[in-house]
């Protein structure tokens, strides 16, 4: 006989009289106010506690691998600038360093600097988009609008550059499209002049402001060694107190003779990621005006008509640089069979490119190992514990760029 | 110094990259072949022991690889083995890099995750599953990252056509009922 069920006391029913509970499910994006960057949070809430928080990525994936698998090695370039969209610069610098390690050349000195000035114009870019943009989802709008001020200007200089502001595709394999004047470097020094007053104003309006303090104070922490093991690099990573930067561990182009700083944080929460690329916004200025004094003349493109074009004048004038033109655009640069990896310190991180060369003119395999994605995967871990309203700080300062995310 | 990365160079180490003679010191039969095309260290391990090379690599006080960089895969279509696993670590206190690559047969084109090791390689792997279709086995949660788990087929694969089509769009669409990227 099985045991009589035991009868239950009414009194006890009080006990059973909780309100059932079960976690808020809320997703968030892929196009969402509060969110720069088309990216989906499913968030699970527990009141205004974030008890879970799984990111999804993906919405904005073209192909970016295959399709420079099918062109050849100069043709890639204008997709590379659509990586990191606010910073195309830099990643026209790190597609063409791959391209020229494996190739085994070296660009002239005069390209050399002009590629640094390029990239560091296009890192303060990003991080005034990264910054203003914060500011302004945190409610502060005249900040942002100072960035965006600020942006314009140095856009101007890359606008000198190449002719355009934001999609460059400035860099070449073995040189650049064009060079520039003779009166860039007063151009550059009031652009970056006229930036600096504006950027002193922003960080005024925002570094004195309680409410902009408070919410960016404590909130989305992540320990160093946490960040390490999920490959997160960049500013994200130097707020944290780790101060690796690409340019000075393994520096590249003429970083290695520049005088700056790595500035790092302490507590590794998003008041330090702002106030770290603050700091950078500062680095990269000093950085430019030093290649202002040192750039010197000479050509920006190497001598070598089966690698560069050949300029206009020999073209049409001598049947040597006529035939090595026409071979350069059917067929373009030929590698040598082998691998190679090169690492940029891109507007969010380590940018690299891993190219595989088969001997032929196509890349065999062209693979961008960008940091908005390494970045994007710690956002979930981030969010986990804190309150609902960190969400929006927290992954400002991610900087998530769609482009260079999802590739 | 171009080495063929297919044929094994074991006994030819006289020229080896210090890190790649490190590790082949430190972990018996770890290293099938290497080489440094253009100073890029480089070693081809076998599947069986890439956790053990892994953990060493992590933890060996000559090598600390704390970063996984990077997880991709490279289709050789035509020759075999005819997928290779590629993983790019670098080290931050010692400052520096070495690529280490797993070769794979069509038929069975899986490897364990590194997840336990790299918290990092989640989302990398599950990356390199939904475009070349490489499994890592033990990994938490291989689903598709990038495309709709209704894809068919790996599109970075070489006998993928780049022009080929799958649109998954409107309220017909499989999609629209029940899975993850619903609604509702």
């Amino acid at each position: 006989m099985a045991d009589e069920p035991p009868v239950r006391d009414p009194g006890l029913e009080e006990d059973v009289l909780e309100l059932p509970f079960e976690p808020l499910e809320l997703k968030m994006g892929p196009s969402h106010p509060a969110t720069h960057g088309t990216i989906r949070i499913n968030l699970k809430l527990d009141g205004e506690t974030v008890q879970h928080a799984e990111v999804e990525v993906g919405y904005l994936h073209r192909g970016f691998e295959k399709e420079c698998e099918s062109g050849l090695y100069y043709q890639a370039f204008p997709y590379t600038d659509r990586l990191n969209y606010v910073s195309p610069i830099i990643n026209n610098v790190g597609y063409a360093l791959a391209c020229e390690k494996l190739l085994g050349i070296e660009v002239p000195e005069r390209c050399r600097y002009l590629r640094v000035i390029g990239s560091e114009i296009c890192r303060m870019a990003d991080h005034y988009t990264c910054l203003g943009a914060a500011a302004m989802e945190l409610g502060a709008m005249t900040g942002f609008l100072y960035a965006m001020e600020s942006r314009e200007a140095v856009w101007d200089v890359v606008d000198v550059m190449c002719g355009a502001r934001v999609t460059s595709n400035y860099v070449r394999i073995g040189g650049l499209s064009e060079d520039v004047g003779s009166g860039f470097p007063a151009l550059v020094r009031a652009k970056l002049a006229q930036a600096g007053t504006l950027q002193q104003d922003f960080e005024d309006l925002l570094l004195a402001n309680p409410i902009f303090r408070e919410r960016m104070e404590g909130t989305g922490k992540l320990s160093s060694d946490q960040l390490i093991a999920l490959g997160v690099t960049g500013p994200l990573l130097r707020a944290a107190g780790v101060p690796y930067d690409v340019r000075r561990a393994q520096p590249y182009l003429v970083y290695d003779r520049l005088d700056f700083e790595v500035p790092i944080g302490e507590e590794g929460d998003n008041m330090d990621r702002f106030l770290v690329r603050v700091a950078e916004l500062k680095q990269s200025r000093r950085m430019v005006e030093q290649c202002l004094d040192q750039l010197p003349g000479g050509p920006v493109d190497i001598d070598n008509p089966h690698i560069r074009l050949p300029g206009k004048k020999k073209v049409f004038n001598r049947m040597e640089e006529l035939i090595a033109q026409f071979k350069l655009v059917t067929e373009g640069p030929r590698p040598p069979v082998g691998e190679v990896y090169q690492a940029v310190e891109g507007g969010n991180g380590e940018l690299g490119f891993y190219l595989v060369s088969d001997g032929s003119g196509k890349p065999y395999k062209c693979r961008a190992r960008s940091p908005s994605f390494s970045n994007t995967q710690a956002l979930g871990r981030m969010l986990q514990g804190g309150m609902f309203a960190d969400v929006v700080p927290t992954f400002d300062m991610i900087n998530m760029i769609g482009g260079e995310c999802d590739r | 110094v171009v080495a063929d990365p297919k044929t094994p160079t074991g006994v030819e180490a006289e020229a080896e990259h210090p890190l790649v003679a490190r590790l082949r010191e430190g972990v018996t039969d770890a290293v099938l072949a290497s080489h440094a095309f253009r100073g890029d260290a480089t070693a081809i391990v076998p599947r069986e022991k890439l956790i053990e090379v892994c953990r060493f690599l992590r933890d060996d006080a000559a090598l600390r690889f704390d970063m996984l960089v990077d997880v991709t895969a490279v289709d050789y279509l035509g020759r075999r083995p005819r997928f290779e696993v590629v993983y790019h670590f670098y080290s931050l206190p010692l400052n520096h890099r070495l690529r280490v690559k797993v070769a794979l047969e069509e038929h069975d084109p899986s490897l364990p995750s590194l997840v336990p090791i790299w918290a990092g390689a989640n989302w990398l792997e599950r990356e390199t599953w939904d475009l070349y279709g490489i499994v890592f086995t033990g990994h938490p949660d291989l689903r598709r990252i990038y495309l709709y788990e209704e894809f068919e087929g790996h599109p970075l694969r070489k006998d993928y056509p780049k022009e080929k089509r799958q649109p998954l769009i409107g309220p017909g669409s499989p999609t629209s009922a029940g899975s993850p990227g619903s609604n509702r």
